[in-house]
Formats: C-alpha cells, structure tokens, sequence
C-alpha cells in the first residue's frame, strides 16, 4: 500500500490546515497522481482539487507533488513517490480556498498586465499578416504556456513580490509578443517593464525551468528581455 | 424576487471554450455589457486540447483552392443530413473568421511564402471529389486548439468582457412567454446561487463525451448546456450521432490527431499490414472518421487487433522522420511517451476508437438562434436563447464531422452568434422579467440536490451510466441490444435524481458541481439511447447491425427529440443553397 498525504482545508470547518493520510492500493500500476485523486475522491468527496483535460495541456491541476510543482495529470507515481510516500500539497505562495485549491488572482493579474495581446494597428491585409517560418519559429519555446503557474509559484522572487515581480510566466508571454514579428508595440511593452521590479527582480535561480510542465525556459526569456531593456536604454 | 442576487447583462455566454469566447468577443467589441459563465478558467476549457487544426479555404497550400470544394467534402462527410446552407455559409465565411484569428496574434505554423500552413486531414478533396487529396487544414503544429484559445482569451481581455470564472450554470430560467431570460448559476468558489439576467442567452457549453466510458474528452465535457436544455422542455437535434475517433490512445483516451495520418502516418493490424487499402482504396487512411473508426473495430473482431488481447491497432509514424515528427507533431510525441509509454519515433503508438465528438445538439439557425418545431412540424424560435459551437447542432456536422471542421464551426457560428445579437440588442430586445416563481423553478433542482440525505454516490453512477452507454450504444448498435440498454438507464434516473451530496459546504465544492454534472450527462445518455434506437438505418457515425443500410426514404432528415414525452420526430434538412444548386445525396464511398 502506498502512503499517500494530501494537505486538508476547509475554511468552512477548519482552524487551521493538516495533512491527511490515506492508503493506497496502485495494484503495482504506475499511474498517474491524478488517478490517484479521483480515486480517493469517490472515497472521500470532500476532497477538493481542480482538473479539466487530463492530459497536460489545459493547466488545472498543478500542484506541488513531493516537493516539486507539476501536473498531476502528467506525473507518474514512478516519478513522484519516495520512499512509498507521496506528498501532495497546494501549489506555494499563494494563498489556498480549499485544499489543494489555490486563489490564482495574483498569478492572472501579473499575466494581464503584460497585455497579452497582439498589438499591431497598422490596417490588417485582407489575408493573413505574412511571416517566414524562421520569424515563426522565434515564438516556439513560448506560445505553448498554459497557465498552470507551476513556475511563478515555484519562484522565491515571486513569493516575495507577488503584486510587483511580474514572475516566469507572465515574463514568458511577455517575451512571446515581444518575439512576433507582427507585433508593433515593442516601445510600449518595455516601457511597462522598465522598473526595479517587474523584470529585474529575476535573479537567475530557474526554479521556473525546473518544473515547467511543458519543458518552457522562462529565465532565457527573462534574459532576453532585460537585454532588450538593456539595449533601449541606450 | 426569488431569495437570491440578481446580475443583469446584455448578453450572457455560458461556456468560455471557442465558441463562448468568439461570441463574447463580438460583443464585448460592439460595447454591449457581456458577461461569460465559465466553470474553468476559459484556457482550460475542451478546445484547448484541439490538436491538429482548423480546416478552411484559405488557398494558401494551393492557390486554386476553393471554399466550394470544401462545402461539397463536408456535405459528403455529414452522409448528407448536414444543412446545406449552414454548411455554405461556414465554408464561404470561413477565410475571413481565420484571417481575424491570425490578426489577433493566432500564432500559425507558416509556409516558405509566409502564409499559413496547411495539412492534408480525412475527407478532404479538391474539384469535388474527382481531383485527389486537399490539404486545407490551418495549423499551430499540433496545438492548434490551444493557440486558438489563448488567442480568443487574449482578445476578450483586450476588449473587457466581464468573465464570472469558474461558475457554474445551473438551469435555464424561463419568463411566462416561455422565452429565456437567463440562468441561475453557482459561484464555485463562494457556493452563492445568483440569477443571471440577461436579454440574450447563449449556451456555449460544449460536448458530453463523458458519457462514455472510453472517451477523448476531457473530465468537464459533461454536456451541461444539453440537460439545461432538454430539462426545459426544449429539444435536441441527431444526438445519436456520436463521433468515434480512430485514434485514442488505448487505455487512457486520449486523442492522437488525424493530422498524424495528414503527415503520413498509417494504421497497421497485428500482421504490420496497411488495412486500410482494403476498405477505402483511394482515400485509405484519410477517409471520413467514421469509416476508418469502423475499419478498426472489425480488424480488432476479426482477430488482427493487436496486444495480447488484441483490442487495439498500431497507428505507425516512425518512417516520417524524427525530424519532421518534432517540428509537425511535438505534441503527440510528447502525449505518446506519456501515455502509451512509446515513442513514436521508434514505434507505433497502440490506439483504438474513442468516443470523441457530439454531432447533435441544440437545434439552431445560422444566426444561432435556438429552435424547436411546433405541433405544425414548422420551426419555432425560442426567444432569447441563442447556440453555438458543439451544443449547438446548426448543423454542419450531419451524421459525420470532418477533422479540422470544429474549430471552423466555433469561430464562425461563434461569430455569427455574436453579431445577430449585437443586432437584435440594437434593434431592442424587449422580454418580460421573470418572475419570483420563473426563478424558483430554475432552482428546484439544486434546492432537491442540496436537501438530499440518502442516495447513492455520484461517482458509482457515473461510472454505471458510462458503462451502459459505453456497452449499448457504441461503433455498432443493434435493436435489442439498445432496448436493454434504454431500459437500464430508466432503471438509473431514479438514481441519479436522488443522488447523495453528502457534502454541503459552499466552500469551493466540487462534488456539488459533479452531482449536478451527472444529472446532465443522464439527460444526454438517454436522448442518445432514445434517439438511437429510433433511427432505423445506417448513416454516418450511426451504424446499426441490423439496418446496414442508409434509409433515404424515411432517415434524410434530422431526428429531434422532445424530452417532455420523450418522443423522437423528424425534422428537415436544408438543402437550399445560395451560390449553386444543391448537391444530392450521392452514395458514399472514399
């Protein structure tokens, strides 16, 4: 049986969160941490944790599985249990509605306040706007985020600066528009980032690259825009 | 009023996927106060797991392409119950709603000329038929859903839309005309029950491909719109026609694009042969869906299925090339590792039919407007009730969807959708309130839900009703095995509607919203289970044992399903085209 302890919280009823443990028989299957929940959630329906495609793309069910951010959809218990313990807790430094439920309101205002929109107001052609493959191929490593905020909350300078540090994610995505060749706002955009916080409170820890899901790398593209910021200011 | 908040909004969509966002971004666009009812952050609503692309002719793979061509592969592949206006005015519209997506940002996988890149997908053809294989499918790689979503998202944060994320809607409420004036739904996260107002109502609510066992889609797609619906007394359109995907990874269900078989990839059996050839000699691989999904399953019961219990077949991509499998296919690769536990690059990935689209839905007009049919059989619409996207059935899907023609159908009906309004909400729209009884009814439902004290769990149900569907009512149906099957799900409502919700905080509770779920996915089942046996032929995605044959005489035409007597009726199918003369129903071979 496989030890299983899942951080509990119901502002409702408790004072303060614990962890519970529950058993769990994997009949020597390597599943995935997420099967692992739904399963115990038939046993126990007050258990509370968000899913939607299970399979790692649409972003609901990060959460922090034995000490590292992930997917729990795309997490196999091979690579999550220890010592025949897994350890499920909500994802870091942001605050909990109910057990592994987090309040992502920071994590999504950051994301908004890089515009994460396409900005280009020269009249559209009538067909699509033309960009070579190579131009293309810049955005690659960066469109594909999906918001799990596995990173931003795996980020020390994130948790210290919430409101101010923009974070990993929000960096990433910031980055991508500045990649596009169709976009037209590059003065804008650095100019919303070009204060002691939003970009610079990065120190290179890659946290973020560690546990991207998707295999992103948000610190180069943090890199890449500080020397674009770096660049414009001269 | 009923003892519950009132919100009030011009419009309100319900379902933030592809279709709720390009409908509340046409009217957050035209400044009309827009709210959308998400009960998942819109990024993680079902469209974001689209993979391969969005068909459409933009004649950028082939400059002589026409929008034509594409009308008459997709009439062809709705086995000829699409309606041939609609199916007109999204392949004629079609460039346009892609052109819009691209200037917002649609991050698309490019051609050497800078155009946007286009795949081969199944039933695809250029000079109607007669001059081979198109390759008309729009794509980010193959993550086209994905970017298509973000991109939708991203607008509507450009455009202020007023998003109530992760609500859920509970049922429709009703004025004394009968007319639709909102819905009562849940704050999941505060567990408030609020009325939401509105002059337009718009169901955007996706699929229900959760009431099978074995299906692509993801846990929320639980046809929510769907049981608001029919439990309103309005009926659903063809929803015995259920799209099986040949590809699902066996075992876990979940999707591998028809843009794999696009790149060059084959289905082998267990003897490594092609088999394919022997039931579509020209198109092979990339027929229409249901055929190939057909093909699979007879391998499989004739013995040259694959696996020690030969129950799936190979889908093989590894002569395409590692290179070409990373830049065409990274998504896949990376789904098949994890999934299948195989590379593709090395060896093919075990796949099987999985239960993957609905083609049925609630009957509209082009301009989204719901309908139902009066006692006359003439089409009625239901005021202030508006469709689109996979609850909607307009219907450009027929018996048989096309790869690549959904995320066309949302943008394009989305769009649409969105515009009527905008006009309607011009021209004023004039709908008597609610009253306090109107609500209430709309709250019976949750109200009997939050009182239950006994019952069984909502989890063992579900799995029950999957089961059944799953058994009774998949690739091939027969008469009395349907008849079973109907009867056990009569067994199951009983069930279901006393289902225990054992808890009653209001704290983010999921398992009150999984109750509710369920209490939807038993109204889908059962019109499926219901319209299914009525439909005594073979066509489509409905092939029947004991009626293998297709039934012009008495099945070209939509089935519709009234919940009230729970009575299956027909309805025509619009062969009334604008540009040309209509195309008749031909036999259907690829």
């Amino acid at each position: 049986m496989l030890n299983v302890s899942i951080y509990r919280y119901n502002p409702e009823v408790d004072a303060e969160p614990y962890m519970q443990d529950f058993q769990f028989d994997t009949q020597g299957k390597d599943i995935m941490v997420l099967d692992v929940l739904e399963k115990l959630k038939t046993e126990d329906p007050t258990l509370v944790f968000r899913r939607s495609c299970r399979e790692g793309v649409c972003g609901s069910d990060g959460m922090n599985i034995s000490g590292k951010n992930g997917l729990a959809c795309v997490t196999p218990l091979s690579e999550a249990v220890v010592k025949n313990k897994l350890v499920i807790r909500p994802l870091p430094g942001l605050p909990v509605i109910r057990d592994l439920v987090i309040d992502m309101g920071q994590f999504y205002a950051q994301y908004e306040k890089i515009q994460p929109y396409m900005i280009n107001n020269s009249p559209a052609p009538a067909i699509e706007r033309l960009q070579s493959p190579e131009e293309r191929a810049k955005l690659d490593g960066l469109y594909e985020c999906i918001l799990c905020a596995c990173c931003s909350t795996a980020c020390p300078s994130f948790w210290w600066n919430p409101d101010k540090f923009i974070g990993p994610s929000g960096l990433l995505q910031a980055y991508r528009f500045l990649a596009d060749s169709r976009d037209t706002a590059t003065e804008e955009r650095l100019a919303n980032l070009d204060d002691p916080f939003s970009v610079f409170r990065c120190h290179g820890i890659m946290n973020c690259v560690q546990v991207c899901p998707k295999g992103l790398n948000p610190t180069k593209a943090i890199g890449h825009i500080r020397n674009m910021l770096i660049n414009s200011a001269t | 009023m009923a003892n519950i908040r009132t919100m009030s909004f011009d419009a309100v969509i319900v379902g933030g996927g592809g279709s709720g966002m390009r409908a509340a971004l046409q009217l957050a666009q035209s400044g009309y106060k827009t709210a959308v009812i998400t009960k998942v952050f819109p990024t993680r609503s079902h469209t974001v797991s689209a993979q391969g692309g969005i068909t459409c002719a933009i004649a950028s793979d082939d400059p002589n392409d026409q929008w034509q061509w594409h009308m008459y592969d997709t009439i062809k592949g709705s086995d000829y119950i699409g309606d041939q206006e609609a199916i007109e005015y999204m392949c004629q519209t079609g460039p346009e709603a892609i052109f819009e997506l691209e200037h917002m940002g649609l991050p698309f996988s490019r051609t050497e000329e800078g155009r946007i890149y286009q795949r081969p997908f199944g039933g695809q053809s250029k000079d109607f038929g007669k001059g081979g294989q198109a390759a008309r499918t729009c794509a980010a790689a193959d993550r086209t859903g994905h970017a298509l979503l973000h991109t939708l998202y991203q607008g509507n944060l450009k455009n202020e839309t007023t998003f109530l994320n992760e609500w859920f809607a509970v049922d429709i409420v009703k004025n004394a005309d009968n007319a639709v004036v909102g819905v009562v739904a849940i704050n999941i996260e505060t567990g408030e029950t609020v009325y939401v107002k509105s002059k337009a109502t718009v169901f955007a609510t996706g699929g229900a491909g959760r009431i099978y066992a074995s299906t692509t889609n993801a846990h929320i797609c639980t046809g929510d719109g769907i049981g608001m619906t029919l439990r309103a007394g309005f009926p659903v359109q063809d929803i015995e026609m259920w799209q099986f995907h040949p590809t699902g990874i066996h075992g876990a269900g979940t999707l591998v694009t028809e843009g794999c078989r696009g790149e060059g990839g084959y289905l082998i059996n267990k003897d490594g042969e092609r088999f394919m050839e022997r039931y579509a000699p020209n198109a092979k691989d990339l027929a229409g869906r249901d055929v190939v999904a057909r093909s699979m399953v007879l391998e499989i019961l004739e013995g040259r299925g694959c696996g020690p219990d030969g129950d799936h077949v190979y889908l093989k991509l590894d002569h395409l090339g590692e290179e070409t499998l990373n830049a065409k296919l990274p998504g896949i690769l990376e789904l098949s590792r994890t999934f299948a536990h195989a590379d593709p690059v090395k060896e093919p990935i075990p796949v099987v039919p999985t239960c993957h689209y609905m083609m049925g839905g609630i009957p509209t007009n082009v301009d989204g407007q719901a309908l139902t049919i009066d006692g006359d059989g003439n089409d009625q619409v239901i005021e202030g009730f508006y469709a689109c996207g996979e609850a909607a059935c307009v219907s450009v899907h027929g018996a048989n969807r096309l790869g690549g023609n959904s995320l066309l159908d949302l943008v394009v009906f989305g769009r649409a959708s969105g515009m009527f309004i905008e006009k309607q909400l011009r021209e004023g729209i004039n709908l008597k309130d609610a009253s306090e009884a109107d609500i209430e009814a709309a709250m019976s439902g949750l109200n009997r839900l939050n009182a239950s004290s006994d019952g069984e769990k909502a989890s063992d149900l579900r799995v029950e009703l999957q089961t059944i569907m799953q058994n009774y009512f998949g690739v091939f149906r027969r008469g009395d095995f349907m008849q079973e099957g109907i009867k056990k799900l009569e067994e199951l409502r009983p069930r279901v509607e006393n289902v225990a919700l054992d808890d009653k905080s209001n704290a983010f509770n999921t398992s009150r919203i999984e109750a509710l779920e369920l209490q939807n996915l038993l109204e889908v089942a059962e019109a499926t289970a219901i319209t299914a046996e009525a439909r005594t032929e073979s066509r489509g995605a409905h092939a029947r044992d004991d009626f293998k044959e297709r039934d012009d005489e008495n099945w070209l035409c939509h089935s519709v399903f009234f919940p009230v007597e729970k009575r299956v009726g027909k309805r025509g199918v619009n062969f009334t085209l604008k540009t040309r003369e209509a195309f008749e129903p031909q036999i259907r071979t690829y």
